[in-house]
């Protein structure tokens, strides 16, 4: 009792103390906000890469793919049906991208995939950076007359969306002035004089006319998704500018399956853009119909008409496990012909790199609390000298040497649980309001200091893990006591007559 | 003044008893001899005082008696029962059942109300829980054992804001509250003038008599001496004999 009584009566009058643990408090907080955005980052990017690739992908190792999809996704099913919430099938190859911007010929490396429009959105959240709004509901390659998003629709506060102007006459409109444009410089005389006249508009390409078949006014090449990395740069104030829109046509260049393979090219309509805001993904890949797709390469079989795919993505019901379920197909589809992983599988390094640099950040800033404690014992060591004669009269009194222990300890306890505690109030408040400081700083300095720009996401993503807190408490309070501990166990050790006698 | 004793079995052994003690301090490389076989005894309800020059040692007789220091040679019984050689935890229980002390400077802790220092021993006696279901009672008692020595009116204050005189009151207030059978007192008047010295050896004497308390107490004041049932000298580490006060 006393132990209590005495600690409470030194918590309210040693000052110094308390100074001592505002060390541990300053810590425990910035470990708290630090582990808050990482995890947050970590979760929105674990999130993306999720929603894209859908949770396991049975590839096949060779790229002319595997035939017969449908057998393959029954046989898949029998497996382990009662976890499957969707299953796709998708066909991939590198390719080159080329488009026409202001009368240059624009080319990008790209990875072509073919999706199937009606099954793509039971596995993969692609759809939802999608920047048509029906897109979003069911995503069609037919090119939308209008109506394309101008601000951002993943902006939370549009008034940090940079407007896409360019946007707004992205779709049919669009290709229908830009094939007006093309009959008329196709028959003007200097060519090269109307494309310099024009070079205000992004849009004006020197292109070939189509034949007399195909009247790009109302027709449509077979539609394609871009990633909006592909036909747009981004400029410093982060506005993007968009080399190519919704209506405009692009040209891709790939291999053809068999032996060897041909060289082929084919002309697409830019039916939609994607936005995932992971640069990895929208600077690679583009989406377009797997029917036409496989016809374009060659990957149906001409006599019996089946056809080949590269992968199967599989969602599976929240909270299955994908390793197991991964390990169950492994077991039965051949390993040589074969490859499953789940998503995590696919993105490992960058997955890993992750959590090396959080463990890497939480021992240097773990380091700090544990300063912090020196503090703390060079403070209580201070106070026991301060304290000596109370010791003593303490032991006169009959309280054992194990007593006068727990009062230190017990006060060591005691500020390690004032200091975490005060810690993870501050930590968690400042998480709470990380946006709001973030914007009032920018205001200060005039430097924005979370620049959508720069980041792609327009709020700096949190994530409060209360195991990751509990830990962070838990290692304040016991530097506390460890701190306290030596101090404590000089004070039990004093000899009563001593402690009486000291002055 | 009363000598009575409780009547017990052990009528006729003295409460407390010390024989030939020896107990040396050792500072740097000299060793200094304190105490040079020192017999001294306690009878029940009896008020010794010991005297002698600073430096002859009465204060560490005193803590020998009271087990807060060991002695270098020598037994010491309490109430029949060897107490020199007691393990630790034995000593803390012995100091706060049964010896309670009070010294020069009243060594109160000064973070804790005079209720609060008075319930300190019983604090340090029982559990935390234990304490808590007992307080009231306890604090009636403190607050009783404060109104005999005539501190009632400060129950809240702190050490700090008492005088010399009202912080003894209130040490003597803490020693009897684990109602102790000896008081070890070492120069209880030693910081106070005359007038509220007088007023402290009252209240002691008063304790003596009307609950026969044993007391023994250090001074080295002749004419305090004079005033207790025995007086022992202590000349240098030794006992003086045939220099008796009678009783």
């Amino acid at each position: 009792m006393y132990k209590l009584l005495l600690c409470w009566r030194y918590l309210r009058t040693r000052y110094i103390a308390l100074a001592s643990i505002i060390s541990v408090t300053l810590g425990v907080a910035t470990m708290i906000v630090v582990n808050a955005v990482m995890d947050g980052f970590a979760h929105e990017m674990q999130g993306r890469m999720n929603d894209i690739l859908s949770d396991v992908i049975v590839t096949s190792r060779s790229m002319e793919g595997m035939p017969n999809p449908e057998w393959h996704m029954d046989e898949i099913r029998k497996i382990a049906g009662d976890e499957i919430v969707g299953m796709t099938p998708t066909t991939q190859v590198p390719a080159m991208l080329g488009y026409y911007h202001r009368g240059q010929y624009v080319t990008r490396q790209v990875n072509v995939i073919g999706i199937d429009a009606e099954t793509y959105a039971s596995v993969s959240a692609f759809g939802r950076y999608l920047q048509h709004p029906k897109n979003r509901e069911q995503l069609s390659f037919d090119l939308r007359e209008d109506g394309y998003d101008v601000l951002d629709h993943q902006a939370d506060n549009s008034a940090k969306a940079k407007p896409r102007v360019q946007m707004k006459k992205a779709g049919w409109k669009h290709r229908r002035e830009e094939a007006a444009f093309d009959k008329r410089i196709a028959v003007a005389p200097q060519p090269t004089e109307a494309a310099t006249a024009s070079s205000d508009s992004p849009f004006a390409g020197a292109r070939p006319p189509e034949g007399t078949t195909f009247d790009p006014a109302t027709e449509q090449h077979e539609g394609c998704v871009l990633g909006i990395g592909l036909c747009s740069y981004r400029l410093a104030d982060g506005t993007d500018q968009f080399q190519a829109l919704p209506g405009d046509d692009i040209e891709i260049h790939y291999p053809s399956a068999g032996r060897p393979p041909k060289f082929l090219h084919t002309k697409l309509t830019i039916t939609d853009v994607y936005d995932s805001k992971m640069a990895q993904y929208d600077m690679s890949y583009m989406f377009m119909p797997l029917a036409k797709f496989q016809e374009m390469r060659g990957l149906v079989d001409p006599e019996s008409g089946i056809r080949f795919v590269n992968a199967i993505q599989i969602k599976l019901q929240p909270g299955a496990d994908l390793n197991a379920f991964r390990d169950k197909l492994r077991d039965h589809f051949e390993l040589h012909l074969y490859d499953v992983r789940t998503w995590r599988d696919m993105e490992g390094p960058l997955l890993a790199a992750i959590q090396t640099e959080t463990l890497v950040l939480n021992v240097l800033l773990f380091l700090i609390i544990a300063v912090a404690g020196f503090g703390i014992l060079a403070i209580f060591f201070m106070i026991v000298v301060e304290k000596t004669r109370d010791i003593g009269i303490l032991k006169s009194l009959g309280a054992s040497s194990g007593g006068i222990l727990g009062i230190f300890l017990t006060y060591g306890l005691s500020l390690g649980v004032v200091g975490a505690g005060l810690g993870i109030g501050g930590g968690l408040l400042f998480v709470a309001y990380i946006n709001e400081i973030a914007d009032f700083l920018g205001q200060i300095t005039g430097q924005p200091v979370f620049d959508p720009a720069v980041y792609y996401l327009y709020r700096i993503p949190t994530l409060i893990e209360p195991l990751t807190i509990a830990c962070i408490a838990a290692g304040a309070i016991a530097i506390a006591v460890l701190a306290s501990l030596l101090p404590a166990r000089r004070a039990a050790r004093l000899h009563p007559v001593e402690a009486l006698r000291f002055e | 003044m009363q000598t009575e004793t409780p009547p017990s079995a052990a009528v006729f052994s003295p409460l407390l008893a010390a024989q030939n003690i020896y107990k040396t301090y050792r500072k740097g490389a000299n060793e200094v001899p304190v105490l040079k076989g020192v017999d001294f005894a306690v009878a029940r309800g009896e008020l010794v005082s010991i005297v002698g020059q600073s430096g002859s040692g009465k204060s560490t007789l005193l803590h020998l008696l009271g087990t807060l220091d060991r002695p270098d040679e020598g037994e010491i019984y309490f109430e029949g029962h060897r107490i020199d050689n007691l393990a630790p935890a034995g000593c803390d229980l012995l100091r706060n059942r049964h010896i309670g002390m009070i010294f020069q400077s009243y060594h109160l802790l000064p973070e804790l109300s005079t209720l609060e220092n008075v319930l300190a021993p019983l604090m340090i006696r029982h559990s935390t829980l234990g304490y808590w279901g007992k307080r009231r009672e306890y604090r009636q008692r403190a607050a009783e054992l404060l109104d005999t020595v005539g501190l009632s009116h400060r129950l809240t204050h702190k050490p700090r804001e008492l005088s010399g005189g009202e912080m003894q009151r209130a040490a003597i207030a803490r020693a009897l509250m684990a109602k102790p059978k000896l008081l070890l007192a070492d120069e209880p008047t030693g910081n106070l003038d005359r007038q509220t010295g007088e007023e402290i050896l009252e209240v002691l004497h008063q304790l003596n008599a009307e609950r026969s308390l044993s007391i023994v107490m250090v001074t080295h004041d002749p004419a305090i001496a004079a005033r207790a049932d025995r007086t022992v000298h202590l000349v240098e580490g030794r006992v003086e004999q045939g220099d008796r006060a009678a009783a």
